[in-house]
């Protein structure tokens, strides 16, 4: 599957706003967490400045997203993990919200209450949650949605090569398979699930094996690049909303940070981290465009500029807007 | 021979660390298990350093497969080894609770006591650094409420050390549940009170045991875990103010000192239940519900007063969670009010 002068374009900026948008938080997240404004004695603290709790980035991790969602209309349905941002930017959740959700403002796409972990925003149909392979099953009950409510939408679940041991990522393929949902599991290995290495968590090479055991397609993309992606992902996107099924692709892909911002990641090789970086997939793409003509420096640089003016936005929008009602966390246990 | 015990202070974690260390060199038969138990030591340090010393054999990093290792620590313990199974959090509970509390906590019943299920399970507990709802939360009054199952929370690092030593010892299952914000990381802030001096050699403490932290006169603040650290701050604030507040540690709930509860309760004439796991149906009403039966022989001042996360998911907005975690300030403010009330 070809992907247009539209899509690659898209793909592109997509990809540099998840960037920036990851890079400028790696930045802000550490604003009074360091020396010398904690408490004595302390290294860090997680629950101080202006973003506290956990913080996964996913620098590096690109190309899944937008490879994927580049096929996506606004009805289908995507499901993320802990590490949500690629995936929420790449489903077009508003920026703004999403933003502020991470300050835990009142203008946040949970009003506070969730945080960086936990965005919902229903208008594109993005959710996420902390618990590590709870999106797969929910995935197909979107998808089974799709199918008796007979339209064509599908369902991607996003997930870690980690979330793959989950028995729910297991139960959640045989529901899919024998229900021939419209749904796709999409696995990032990054090679960690935390500290582990996969070689320690996963009997196997490769989780597109798996789908052999569930009579469904396997797809292994073995390159961290976004055409790659777009190609595999096309081809199972289209395959769910003609109903013929879901479709496991598993896509090899780096993780640039710590698993969470603060991670000493004495586990990962000194400089592993650096060298990923030698192999970034947006100048890569950003060759491609340019040789097809699609892209030059002046293009670039005006890309680049509104891509920075939307983050900066975003980020001004959470940082500015007013935190909730301390009484306000008593609201939405139960719907009115 | 000296007799003089070394001690040195520890935080919470390195306690936990060392008691199993030390039970793991007494018994080959204890090995641990868990999520980024091993090279991490632990994502809250509960098992640093074990596996320089005991090497993977014994110190296993697992798949994220909770119900999988679970169930395995279940299986390897009924054929007599004694695993500490780590749940990273408890909030993760959900994905292998079958094993745990249709399994773990009922075999040894079901089989008529022909089946011992020696094991720990040991998890990361409470909020207060803006992890929101699915990492924030208690939930030990969910472990406590089923039976089979024994239910440590400490709340500092002596006792960690000593309940942790017991735990492996004990021949049945125990949930030992450890409170991040008192664990001593360096990348969360902390109750200093919870880093203790603690002896080198090991020592057991008896489980159903509840400690008196400081003595008082005219109330009773019946606590655990961190709740205990906020607590103590709270009665400094009181006694300033001329109130006399005696706090209670439970440090287990499984088996709970019920003659301690009702013996301070029966000094103090007041009880005030500071509890950071949800109100409802939790240890706050077991501890009010245990008075209430016995009022007989109890003469109450007060009504009973109870403290705890108000029926609400945790939230991650920072004015939020402070609102929904009690906090130092509404002990000081629930202890106050119960000293005002006048009974006719
Ligand atoms: C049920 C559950 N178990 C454990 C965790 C703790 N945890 C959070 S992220 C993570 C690693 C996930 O690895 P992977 O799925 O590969 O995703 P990655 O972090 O690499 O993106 C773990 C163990 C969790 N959040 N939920």
């Amino acid at each position: 599957m070809e992907a247009t002068s539209e899509q690659l374009l898209w793909m592109y900026e997509k990809m540099i706003e998840i960037r920036e948008y990851e890079e400028t938080m790696a930045r802000v997240y550490l604003e009074a967490k360091l020396p010398p404004k904690i408490q004595k004695g302390l290294a860090f603290d997680i629950g101080a400045g202006p973003v506290p709790g956990e913080m996964h980035l996913a620098a590096g991790q690109e190309p899944v997203a937008v490879g994927v969602c580049a096929h996506l209309r606004r009805d289908d349905t995507v499901v993320g993990a802990h590490r949500p941002h690629h995936f929420a930017i790449a489903k077009d959740v508003d920026l703004n919200a999403m933003t502020a959700e991470m300050y835990g403002k009142a203008t946040g796409l949970g009003r506070g209450k969730g945080g960086h972990m936990h965005l919902f925003d229903p208008a594109v149909k993005f959710s996420c949650s902390g618990i590590v392979g709870a999106g797969a099953p929910q995935a197909c009950g979107a998808a089974l949605a799709a199918k008796k409510l007979g339209t064509d939408a599908v369902a991607i679940a996003f997930f870690g090569e980690g979330a793959a041991n989950q028995g729910a990522f297991h139960e959640a393929l045989n529901l899919a398979a024998l229900w021939k949902l419209p749904v796709v599991f999409v696995v990032e290995d990054n090679k960690y699930g935390i500290s582990v290495e996969k070689s320690a968590s996963t009997a196997i090479a490769s989780n597109a094996d798996r789908a052999v055991a569930y009579g469904i397609p396997g797809v292994l993309v073995e390159r961290n690049d976004a055409l790659a992606v777009f190609e595999a992902a096309g081809e199972a996107v289209a395959r769910a909303r003609r109903g013929e099924g879901p479709t496991l692709i598993e896509v090899k892909t780096d993780r640039y940070f710590g698993h969470f911002q603060g991670d000493p990641e004495t586990y990962r090789p000194k400089g592993e981290a650096k060298a990923l970086r030698q192999h970034d997939p947006i100048p890569a793409l950003g060759a491609t465009l340019r040789a097809r003509g699609l892209l030059d420096d002046m293009a670039d640089a005006a890309l680049r500029e509104r891509v920075s003016a939307r983050v900066q936005a975003a980020y001004d929008f959470g940082r500015n807007s007013p935190y909730p009602e301390p009484q306000d966390a008593l609201l939405h246990v139960f719907a009115e | 021979m000296s007799t003089t015990t070394t001690t040195r202070r520890l935080t919470m974690a390195q306690a936990i660390s060392e008691a199993t260390a030390q039970e793991m060199a007494r018994d080959p038969r204890v090995f641990v298990m868990g999520e980024d138990v091993g090279k991490y030591g632990g994502i809250f340090s509960a098992t640093t350093g074990l596996l320089e010393q005991f090497g993977p054999e014994r110190v296993m990093d697992t798949p994220i497969s909770e119900t999988g290792f679970m169930g395995a620590a279940l299986g390897a313990a009924a054929e007599g080894l004694r695993p500490i199974s780590e749940l990273m959090f408890v909030d993760f509970f959900g994905v292998c609770f079958d094993q745990i509390y249709n399994h773990i906590a009922k075999n040894h019943y079901m089989s008529g006591g022909a089946c011992k299920v020696p094991l720990v399970i040991t998890t990361g507990i409470g909020g207060g650094y803006n992890d929101a709802a699915q990492h924030s939360q208690c939930l030990y009054s969910i472990f406590a409420h089923v039976p089979g199952l024994k239910v440590v929370v400490p709340s500092n690092a002596y006792d960690a050390k000593g309940l942790m030593t017991s735990a492996i010892r004990d021949d049945n299952p125990v949930v030992f549940l450890y409170h991040k914000g008192i664990m001593g990381l360096s990348w969360m802030s902390y109750f200093e009170g919870s880093t203790t001096e603690v002896p080198e050699a090991q020592y057991t403490i008896p489980f159903g045991q509840a400690r008196v932290v400081r003595e008082g006169r005219d109330l009773t603040i019946v606590t655990l875990s961190q709740m205990v650290q906020k607590s103590v701050l709270a009665a400094d604030q009181l006694a300033a103010e001329g109130i006399s507040a005696e706090v209670l540690d439970l440090r287990t709930l499984v088996p709970l000192d019920r003659a301690a509860v009702l013996a301070s309760v029966a000094k103090t004439g007041r009880l005030l239940v500071a509890d950071e796991d949800y109100l409802s149906y939790g240890l706050s009403g077991e501890i009010a519900a245990l008075v209430a039966e016995n009022l007989d022989t109890l003469r109450l001042k007060a009504p009973v007063r109870r403290l705890a996360v108000p029926d609400v998911p945790i939230p991650f907005s920072r004015p939020l969670e402070q609102f929904a975690i009690p906090q130092v300030d509404n002990i000081v403010a629930s202890a106050r009010g119960l000293m005002s009330f006048k009974l006719d």
